[in-house]
């Protein structure tokens, strides 16, 4: 596959147009994770359209990369970027997302194309994906594998034994992102149960840890060119994120908005939020 | 008396087919020895993956080992297999359907006396369950070996429980009659019988053993073996209830969601008969050796005879 030419500002675009999308999915269903999805946009967003070899075209190429959702109820942003990718069609998902007999369920799931594992239980990607870079590397495959998880995901026990196999078998081609949000659905993480050592913790599990502003996709892009770099470790990227990035004042780094579905007034708040951003990145 | 128990029978016919296919693979959780699985650990080091005390982990790595194109076969207890990565099995296989065949070592009560924590009496309720896993009980050490050469064609998710301890051959080298998801039939089902003994894994034995007892008491007994729990060779459970007067189901298990409670759904709805479940008790199983614990609580083959005659009164 050529590869394209890195270009932050047009990414940081598509990044916000593509929130929109998951806005419109929500509103139309009714429900789904837009905090999640909107501080995991920029992540998918890299991953998707500068770093990892797939498409449709190759999505049944064994040396593709690979990629878990595992934060699977941020399901809206996965299904927005899949559709920019062109898995599907944008109009298909919006419009069917989560309604009765839709092949677009809240949770991501393996009949879709682009979609490699169903996920949505929290704690099973990281293993999963160790699974896959075992195999890859058993096979001699170029491949890469990612997964993305949320930073209340990993109090999950199998996130641990997922990083403990992954850190002993030195998978260098297996890279987990956590989008550390600090947020999760009954306050912070920290209030939760606390991850503040998370970096040492993981680090201590044989892992290259990196620390960036999951919201730059400048520094992601950085962030995910370094990790490629080491080869005897995987490397784990802590994406520091704003829960509801990108919609404004109303939703940004706010619990309630983990599932909140927004009503006309907000949408419209948010939607104008997206836009005066989108201006900003273009003028800057 | 039989020295090679089950899940060394698997540990062989896994071994002749992986230097042909590298894409076998066998996992392990802490759990080669008592799989027996160390000779297929020392005969092939690169396709043999040791995952430590974590069956979570062992369930969903071999997931994502399928998915990339590799045929893994995971060991581990049965009672921690079925139970404390039930969700990697749900989830990442059953679901995502990825071919991971989970084998369940030192099943039901084999583990006897160490406790309620080490034997797994819920696994065919459990793993039944779950939309997209098999379930197989195989009998003796030549019916497990034709199971495992079935499994090794297709890319479907399966979950096997075999038991701890060797157990009497019920088949032969040259005569073990199998098809796949078809019941055994010891027996005629094509006669009129008075009691159709439908058994699974380690109970299939002492069912024949109630067959042979039965029979010098003039009383004509069939027995399926039933080691295709999920899914249950229904047409099999048909005609045998249709040929007796009394069904009998025998399972090392609880008595709720196993062999027995299929076999009666299906009775019930096809051939309403009477189906009386012999099965372990809905309580702590007393402590003891299995064979030991299978006696006390009836299931041996004069357990199940006796009740035959009972029933048949």
């Amino acid at each position: 596959m050529k590869k394209q030419e890195f270009d932050a500002k047009a990414l940081t675009v598509r990044s916000l147009e593509l929130r929109k999308v998951v806005l419109d999915m929500i509103m139309k269903s009714g429900g789904g994770h837009i905090g999640g999805d909107f501080s995991v946009m920029d992540t998918l967003v890299t991953l998707y359209f500068d770093q990892m070899n797939v498409s449709p075209e190759n999505q049944d190429d064994p040396d593709r990369d690979y990629f878990i959702m595992s934060k699977g109820h941020s399901v809206e942003s996965y299904y927005a970027v899949l559709a920019a990718k062109g898995f599907f069609e944008t109009e298909t998902v919006v419009n069917e997302f989560s309604q009765f007999g839709s092949r677009f369920i809240g949770h991501p799931n393996n009949e879709l194309p682009g979609i490699e594992m169903n996920s949505g239980s929290l704690g099973h990607g990281l293993p999963v994906s160790v699974g896959m870079a075992l195999a890859c590397r058993k096979e001699n495959r170029a491949s890469r594998v990612y997964t993305v998880m949320g930073d209340g995901e990993v109090a999950e026990g199998s996130v641990w034994e997922g990083f403990m196999a992954a850190g002993h078998y030195k998978l260098a081609n297996l890279c987990a992102v956590v989008d550390r949000n600090r947020l999760q659905i009954s306050g912070t993480t920290e209030q939760v149960m606390t991850h503040e050592n998370l970096h040492a913790q993981i680090e201590s599990f044989g892992w290259n840890v990196i620390e960036t502003d999951g919201n730059d996709i400048a520094k992601l892009h950085e962030a995910f060119e370094q990790a490629k770099t080491v080869t005897d470790r995987p490397t784990c990227i802590i994406a520091n994120t704003i829960k509801g990035y990108g919609g404004g004042e109303i939703m940004e780094n706010k619990a309630a908005w983990h599932h909140h579905v927004p009503n006309q007034e907000e949408y419209d708040q948010i939607v104008k939020a997206l836009e005066a951003k989108k201006e900003g990145v273009l003028h800057e | 008396m039989n020295k090679i128990p089950n899940r060394q029978a698997i540990c062989e016919t896994l071994m002749a087919h992986a230097k042909e296919d590298r894409h076998i693979y066998a996992l392990c959780s802490d759990s080669r020895g008592s799989a027996s699985m160390t000779p297929f650990f020392n005969a092939f080091p690169e396709q043999s993956i040791e995952v430590g005390i974590a069956e979570q982990n062992l369930v969903s790595i071999a997931a994502g080992m399928a998915h990339c194109g590799e045929k893994p076969y995971c060991f581990s207890p049965a009672c921690f297999i079925s139970t404390r990565s039930y969700e990697q099995a749900k989830v990442d296989v059953a679901y995502s359907n990825t071919n991971v065949k989970l084998i369940g070592i030192s099943g039901g009560i084999s583990y006897g006396e160490l406790g309620m924590s080490h034997h797994s009496a819920q696994d065919i309720a459990a793993m039944s369950a779950i939309p997209n896993m098999r379930v197989y009980l195989p009998s003796d050490r030549f019916q497990t070996a034709k199971l495992i050469e079935s499994l090794l064609q297709d890319e479907k998710p399966a979950y096997v429980r075999v038991g701890r301890n060797p157990v009497e051959d019920i088949y032969s080298e040259t005569d073990c009659p199998f098809e796949m998801d078809r019941a055994t039939i010891h027996g005629n089902l094509e006669a009129e019988n008075d009691v159709a003994i439908i058994a699974c894994g380690e109970m299939v034995r002492p069912a024949l053993e109630a067959a042979k007892i039965l029979q010098e008491k003039g009383i004509k007994a069939v027995v399926a073996d039933m080691y295709c729990v999920k899914p249950l060779d229904q047409e099999t459970v048909v005609k045998a209830a249709k040929s007796a007067k009394l069904v009998i189901t025998v399972e090392e298990h609880a008595p709720y969601g196993g062999m027995g409670s299929a076999v009666a759904v299906t009775v019930g709805a096809n051939c309403p008969k009477k189906v009386i479940t012999m099965a372990l008790p809905d309580d702590h199983v007393i402590t003891g050796k299995s064979a030991a614990v299978f006696d006390y609580y009836g299931l041996n083959g004069e357990g199940i005879a006796k009740k035959a005659v009972e029933e048949l009164k």
